[in-house]
């Protein structure tokens, strides 16, 4: 029982060390939404409880933009779901190495399920076979990630309540910066650009549409181009091509 | 109050998400063209936020001069970006861009 305990807290301590270089990349994002926060018509306290429970870096600088922008509550709800949905992925590639561990665990560790942590767990999931390895890699990777999120979301927000001039400089050009930084490295193909220029066309062309749901709608059409440019492209190729023969 | 319910709000859809798969396990599987649709989501997403921001940063029409500073950063964001591939210094270097334009050149 000792021996097992020890490597529990052996691999939660691998996977937090591991996670390491995500922590320090992700730092400047929460400094970036804790500011933002504070110059929103959200209170201190709103902002950190976001970074409690919903614990998810792009959905929270959009909602901010949004709760600024006067959505309605239920389109903000609409585009977390749209910008959180790449989650799927992720819990579809790691579900087999979670499959044989009690729901307790797999409800956790769905909770820290974040880009940051499927990197890290999944390059270490890769070296073995499912069902082989323990939970606790994962839950370290998560928690440490987690914690590292409240720190940096709560520093943001006394830097942007002992800076409030930082709203006029045009702060939030740091979230569009972010956001090439994301987008620009998925823009491996045609269609990814395709996607991208109509979404983003669209949703300039769309802006005054009542609770933002032009957003929505110009994304549903970006998805529908590049769906359509996949098909015209004919046989698939590459990770999806074995699938789609079967 | 009310922001309250709307981050609950988040938090719930978000964990939905996120717990579905590993909760419902095999139950759940993905066509493949469900799985090509998603494939597509995040570029979209993140595109048509930043686009109006970018273009028309006062929300009154496009400003489509070299005297929109969100315009000029964001091209050398995407220029940095793609020639490196490396995020912390394409934000680092955008952003100084950013602020030089407005304190510097515009002024």
């Amino acid at each position: 029982m000792n021996a097992k305990n020890n490597s529990a807290i052996k691999e939660l301590a691998a996977g937090a060390r591991d996670t390491l270089p995500m922590m320090i990349g992700a730092a400047p994002f929460g400094v970036i939404f804790g500011t933002l926060v504070t110059a929103s018509p959200l209170t201190l306290w709103h902002g950190q409880l976001m970074s409690l429970v919903v614990f998810a870096g792009s959905a929270q600088f959009i909602a901010v933009g949004m709760i600024a922008g006067h959505a309605s509550f239920v389109v903000i709800w609409a585009t977390t779901f749209v910008v959180n949905l790449r989650h799927v992925l992720y819990s579809a590639t790691l579900a087999p190495y979670v499959a044989h561990l009690p729901a307790r665990w797999r409800w956790a560790l769905a909770g820290l399920l974040t880009d940051e942590v499927f990197a890290v767990a999944y390059t270490h999931y890769q070296k073995r076979a499912p069902g082989e390895t323990g939970p606790h890699y994962f839950l370290g990777s998560g928690l440490a990630m987690y914690l590292n999120w409240q720190a940096w979301t709560l520093i943001g927000l006394f830097f942007g309540a002992a800076f409030p001039g930082l709203k006029s400089l045009g702060l939030d050009f740091a979230m569009v910066a972010t956001f090439i930084a994301i987008i620009v490295p998925q823009l491996v193909a045609v269609r990814f650009i395709a996607a991208a220029l109509a979404s983003g066309v669209l949703s300039f062309a769309w802006q005054g549409w009542p609770y933002k749901l032009g957003l929505l709608a110009a994304v549903l059409v970006g998805v529908g181009v590049g769906m359509a440019l996949t098909l015209i492209e004919g046989r698939p190729r590459g990770r999806n091509a074995k699938e789609r023969t079967q | 109050m009310n922001y309250v319910i709307l981050i609950f709000g988040m938090a719930l859809v978000t964990y939905g998400i996120r717990a579905a798969v590993f909760v419902l396990g095999e139950r759940l599987t993905f066509a493949p063209i469900v799985r090509t649709a998603l494939g597509f989501v995040p570029v979209t997403v993140l595109t048509a936020i930043i686009v109006p921001m970018t273009v028309a940063p006062h929300g009154n029409g496009a400003e489509l001069t070299w005297r929109n500073p969100q315009l000029v950063a964001a091209a050398v964001a995407i220029v940095v970006c793609a020639a490196t591939r490396r995020a912390l210094l394409t934000i680092a270097v955008s952003l100084a861009v950013f602020f030089v334009w407005q304190l510097v050149v515009l002024r």
